[in-house]
């Protein structure tokens, strides 16, 4: 009998405790322990980025972490971005406004890998988009809205700021 | 998909994770990021009883310049060495590698050591870390050793390291004034492994090369030095014709298998191209110095 483990991580700004078999993934820990739907499973074998969330302040695939090494982290998934708010974020919204999204089963990791990118860099290049959003797939290959969707949200992050103070650890590098 | 079950310890000091490593021989595997390791152990390829963690290990993550060069903790993500301005303007070769290294979200939790100790032959950073001669520091039961990058990678999945040895650091040497290096990778697309990589190192004196080290990636059952085409350069000026033929003896001595990733002679084809580019790149780097 495996012994399991102790954890606790933030998630959303919540405190999250519990005991996880060592072999829980983050992805399931966020979608069956803690209720939290929006990210998804895609492949499950680290190609789709579909469950991508924010960790520590970087945009990271959950399929491919386990809960236990989330351990003492802050996590941040699709819900958390407009949490307590009643107007979607501004990425949320530009990908709504460039129609961004098809059958909306890649959404929530394209937007926070965009988010991650918009805060470390301004005025982004549909290069540097493309290769941000490299991990991640939209099997409906709507990608150039998904370009459109990213540049229309880093011009509004630009003019509305970014709602979100939870993670003051990512920093403007560009 | 979850992996088989496993007994998880996540100890903050590395003797206690040689101590567990020692407690279970052969049953027992360290967890740096995971990016490789977990996708394995999802597919059940393997199914590792005792899974030693490093997460809570702490100082194990930085790029710092020392006086001889620089020194990269194991637990350093790929994508903090890509951001690393030093290591772009003191070592491009790593920075070209880490760049190009798997996908963005990946090389947020992909670390060195992760990356050099499982020896994948199709893994960025074995090949790179030849070309730099570069040095692995492991610690174990009698203290701590460096092991040279070259003589690392012994085979596929398989390193110099010690059952209850750990990657702790890598050193990378500076190079002469007049050095530069590059990595030229060729693949299909951001989720598949390379057809092949090529790193290569130079030194230049004058017109001529005096040092030349270039290693290659997914063309070998592991990681390796190519001498015969080093040979070629050293010495010489590096003129068009003596770039065609070290690429053409690199790509001759390579050993690329045909495999969905291409037939043997589209590799050494590949090989032969990426080559070319990665000396002439490392040269122009090299002459701005």
């Amino acid at each position: 009998m495996v012994s399991k483990k102790h954890i606790s991580i933030t998630v959303n700004g919540e405190a999250k405790e519990t005991e996880v078999e060592p072999r829980m993934l983050l992805a399931h820990f966020l979608r069956e322990v803690v209720g939290l739907t929006g990210t998804h499973i895609g492949c499950d074998t680290t190609n789709c980025g579909a469950c991508t969330v924010i960790m520590d302040g970087k945009a990271v695939k959950s399929c491919t972490i386990l809960a236990v090494q989330a351990n003492g982290k802050k996590v941040m998934t699709i819900e958390g971005l407009s949490k307590g708010r009643e107007k979607l974020h501004p990425v949320q919204q530009s990908f709504v406004d460039k129609h961004g999204l098809q059958c909306g089963y890649c959404t929530s990791g394209m937007i926070l890998t965009s988010y991650w990118l918009l805060k470390n860099r301004k005025n982004v290049t549909d290069e540097e988009i493309r290769a941000a959003i490299s991990g991640n797939l939209c099997r409906c290959t709507g990608y150039d809205n998904i370009v459109e969707s990213i540049k229309d949200a880093s011009k509004k992050m630009e003019e509305e700021g970014d709602p979100i103070e939870e993670h003051p650890e990512i920093k403007v590098r560009a | 998909m979850n992996p088989p079950a496993f007994e998880y310890f996540a100890p903050t000091g590395i003797d206690e994770v040689i101590d567990i490593l020692a407690k279970y021989p052969g049953e027992a595997k360290i967890l740096a990021g995971g990016q490789s390791l977990i996708p394995l152990l999802k597919a059940r390829i393997s199914s590792i009883p005792y899974l030693v963690s490093l997460s809570e290990v702490k100082g194990l993550s930085y790029v710092d310049e020392g006086k001889e060069g620089v020194r990269i903790g194991a637990m350093t993500v790929d994508s903090d060495i890509e951001n690393s301005e030093l290591i772009r303007k003191k070592f491009p070769v790593l920075h070209d590698a880490t760049e190009q290294l798997a996908d963005p979200l990946v090389r947020n939790v992909g670390t060195i050591g992760g990356n050099l100790s499982h020896a994948d032959p199709a893994n960025d950073l074995p090949a790179v870390m030849i070309a730099l001669d570069a040095r692995i520091s492991v610690q174990g039961r009698n203290g701590l050793r460096e092991i040279k990058a070259r003589d690392f990678f012994l085979d596929t999945f398989t390193t110099a390291l010690e059952a209850e040895e750990v990657l702790t650091e890598v050193t990378i040497p500076f190079w002469g004034k007049r050095s530069g290096g590059a990595y030229v990778k060729f693949k299909k697309n951001t989720w598949n492994f390379s057809v092949a990589a090529v790193a290569v190192q130079l030194e230049l004196e004058g017109n001529k090369c005096t040092r030349a080290n270039i290693a290659t990636t997914s063309v070998s059952a592991k990681s390796g030095r190519m001498e015969s085409a080093e040979k070629i350069l050293a010495g010489k000026e590096l003129t068009h014709e003596v770039i065609s033929k070290a690429a053409s003896e690199v790509a001759a001595s390579a050993q690329p298998t045909s495999d969905p990733y291409g037939t043997e002679d589209y590799k050494r084809e590949i090989l032969k191209r990426i080559t070319r580019e990665a000396i002439r790149k490392a040269l122009s780097r090299a002459g701005e110095n």
